[in-house]
């Protein structure tokens, strides 16, 4: 193996190691964590969080506009 | 103007944003200070060899993990309601919040990959000096990665550093030292960075008085309660200066927070500082406000003139002042404010209109208006006043402000008179007889997490109307949806972060009552 292959390995060892014999609070988290990203990232971003002025607007100039609009207008 | 906002939606995104904040800060404060807490601990055992630290800082390490673990994530929330809830904002702001979040992704996602992974994988498979760099790095990355947040957040009580472009409606940063050193930002991130040791070492302290009143892991708690002690009593001490420190740049950058903060309503000569004190209702009012009145009051002569101007007899201007004008002070009134604000509210009406119609040689003459220093320093600077009707909106609420203001220094204090009485009991070897101590130790941990917030309350509610002072108030800044959606978004948050919670709580009571034994 050349050097950087054994580093590569190195550092897949540590980490694969490391999760393998992780205690029991570890696991816990690890299946929190997991849960927790993807309600975040898969539910709540795509179904409740779309970014207003990315989905509703195909560039910054109509973005520039809309806010401009909103600063000026009658409110 | 105000009365044509859906006050549902400002409410509601606010409640959601509000929500989402305070349970986010439920978990930060705690990495910031437990991550120097091992560091100590831990170079204590790489010094001394003295195993007893490794099991120390390893059972807080389990405990840095857990807290840690559950927490990560749950600001990426608060910026998913930037884009969604508050789109007007997130876009005027521009690359002010831009460029420092970025940073701060880049660089937690560096130390969560590689620091915190060494500190839990690494025992026994790096070298002893590699993982207590990994914990060091891991405590200064967390520190320096609220470093980013804590300057948006000091942008908006000052803006600084920034140009306004009318064609883009964005701002511009112009200064990054400016924005960075803003005196706001330095106040802050210390004072924040500074509260979360205390939080940590309160919590430390807490938790070893525990092992201390059911009679085990004696030797771990009373090392546990030294070390957390000590950094605690400097910490707590570096808080309060830090605290003062903010309070004053605030009476020049947000008087109207700072008078709230105080409940002063007629400015003084030589104001004193309300220690503690019960609001009354006057009967009187500034608009549709009410004047508060205060009985039970404890005050420490002149000490506020002295803090804010540095002199006793210096002038300390109230919300009366504030609203209506000084001109004797040099006080502007809130109305010349809102018809300077509505002045280049106008020129930037004017600008759009030019647009619309190609007009490029009055879009030149206009857009060159806001890099004129004058126009800028005397008239936008004013901008946000243009969307209020009358000048008392300018006030927040008095009550929350003041009286969450007094809570959090009051515990404060008391922080750094727990840690006096920890270390000295500690050296005594009196801790274990005086179970007194032990159980307000104990019960001082929900205190802790209690001041930390109440400072965020402060803080924001402190500056309410604002969301940017002086450019943009928070009915501005909100997205057009409908407040459905956004109430829909609350209870889900309510659930989720409810559910994270009580794993964090239930998960790490196990651990504490397992011990370091595993
Ligand atoms: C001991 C005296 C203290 C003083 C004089 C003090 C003063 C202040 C002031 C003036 C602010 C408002 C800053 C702003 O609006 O920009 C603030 C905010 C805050 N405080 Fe305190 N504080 C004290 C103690 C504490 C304690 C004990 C904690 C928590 C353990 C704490 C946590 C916070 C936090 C998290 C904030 C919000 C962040 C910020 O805006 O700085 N403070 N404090």
């Amino acid at each position: 193996m050349g050097s950087a292959a054994k580093t590569v390995n190195r550092i897949f060892r540590f980490y694969y190691d490391g999760f393998r014999t992780m205690s029991w609070w570890g696991k816990k988290v690890w299946i929190i964590i997991l849960v927790k990203l993807f309600i975040i990232f898969l539910i709540l971003r795509i179904f409740f969080f779309p970014d207003f002025l990315k989905v509703n607007f195909s560039n910054d100039r109509e973005r520039s506009d809309y806010v401009l609009e909103q600063l000026t207008g009658n409110n | 103007m105000i009365e044509n906002f859906d006050l549902s939606l400002v409410n509601w995104s606010r409640a959601q944003f509000a929500l989402t904040a305070i349970y986010h800060w439920l978990f930060v404060p705690l990495t910031l200070g437990l991550s120097f807490i091992l560091a100590f601990m831990e170079t204590l055992y790489v010094r001394t060899g003295d195993e007893m630290w490794k099991k120390i800082t390893k059972f807080w390490m389990t405990l840095f993990g857990i807290n840690f673990a559950i927490g990560v994530a749950t600001g990426i929330i608060l910026e998913f309601e930037f884009g969604t809830n508050w789109s007007n904002y997130s876009w005027f702001v521009g690359d002010i919040f831009g460029a420092p979040l970025a940073v701060e992704g880049i660089l937690a996602f560096f130390l969560e990959t590689t620091f915190v992974a060494v500190m839990f994988f690494g025992w026994n498979k790096v070298g002893k000096k590699f993982h207590l760099a990994s914990t060091w790095l891991v405590a200064i990355g967390a520190s320096l990665s609220a470093l980013w947040i804590l300057v948006a957040n000091a942008w908006m009580e000052n803006p600084v550093g920034m140009a306004f472009n009318p064609d883009t409606a964005r701002n511009e940063m112009n200064s990054f030292r400016e924005v960075v050193f803003n005196p706001v930002a330095v106040d802050k991130f210390l004072h924040t960075v500074t509260s979360g040791f205390v939080l940590a070492s309160v919590f430390v302290v807490g938790i070893s008085a525990w092992f201390l009143i059911r009679k085990r892991e004696q030797e771990l708690a009373r090392r546990s309660i030294l070390i957390a002690g000590i950094f605690g009593l400097v910490s707590g001490l570096a808080v309060a200066l830090t605290g003062d420190s903010s309070a004053r740049t605030l009476a020049q950058v947000q008087p109207v927070k700072f008078a709230a903060m105080e409940a002063l309503y007629e400015g003084k000569s030589d104001a004193g500082l309300t220690v503690i004190g019960a609001l009354t209702d006057s009967g009187e009012k500034i608009g549709e406000k009410k004047v508060h009145g205060m009985k039970l009051k404890i005050e420490i002569p002149g000490l506020l003139s002295i803090m804010t101007t540095g002199k006793g007899d210096g002038y300390v201007p109230g919300l009366k002042d504030l609203v209506n004008g000084n001109p004797e002070r040099g006080i502007l009134s809130v109305s010349e404010m809102m018809e300077r604000g509505g002045h280049a509210r106008q020129v930037l009406i004017d600008y759009k209109m030019a647009k619309e119609l190609g007009d490029t040689d009055s879009m030149a003459m206009l857009a060159a208006r806001f890099e004129d220093k004058d126009f800028v320093e005397n008239y936008f600077r004013y901008f946000g006043y243009s969307y209020f009707d009358h000048p008392w909106q300018v006030i927040p609420s008095v009550p929350v402000t003041f009286y969450a203001f007094r809570v959090m220094v009051g515990l404060g204090f008391f922080f750094i008179l727990l840690f006096v009485l920890a270390i000295w009991f500690h050296r005594r070897k009196t801790l274990e007889k005086n179970t007194w101590f032990l159980w307000i130790a104990l019960f001082s941990i929900p205190l802790a997490y209690l001041a930390s917030e109440l400072g965020w309350i402060v803080t924001e509610m402190g500056r309410q109307p604002w969301i940017i002072q002086n450019l943009m108030p928070v009915h501005v800044a909100v997205t057009n949806i409908s407040a459905g959606a956004v109430r829909t978004t609350f209870w889900l948050f309510a659930v989720l972060f409810t559910a994270l919670l009580i794993a964090e709580i239930s998960i790490m009571v196990r651990q504490i009552k397992i011990g370091p034994k595993q």
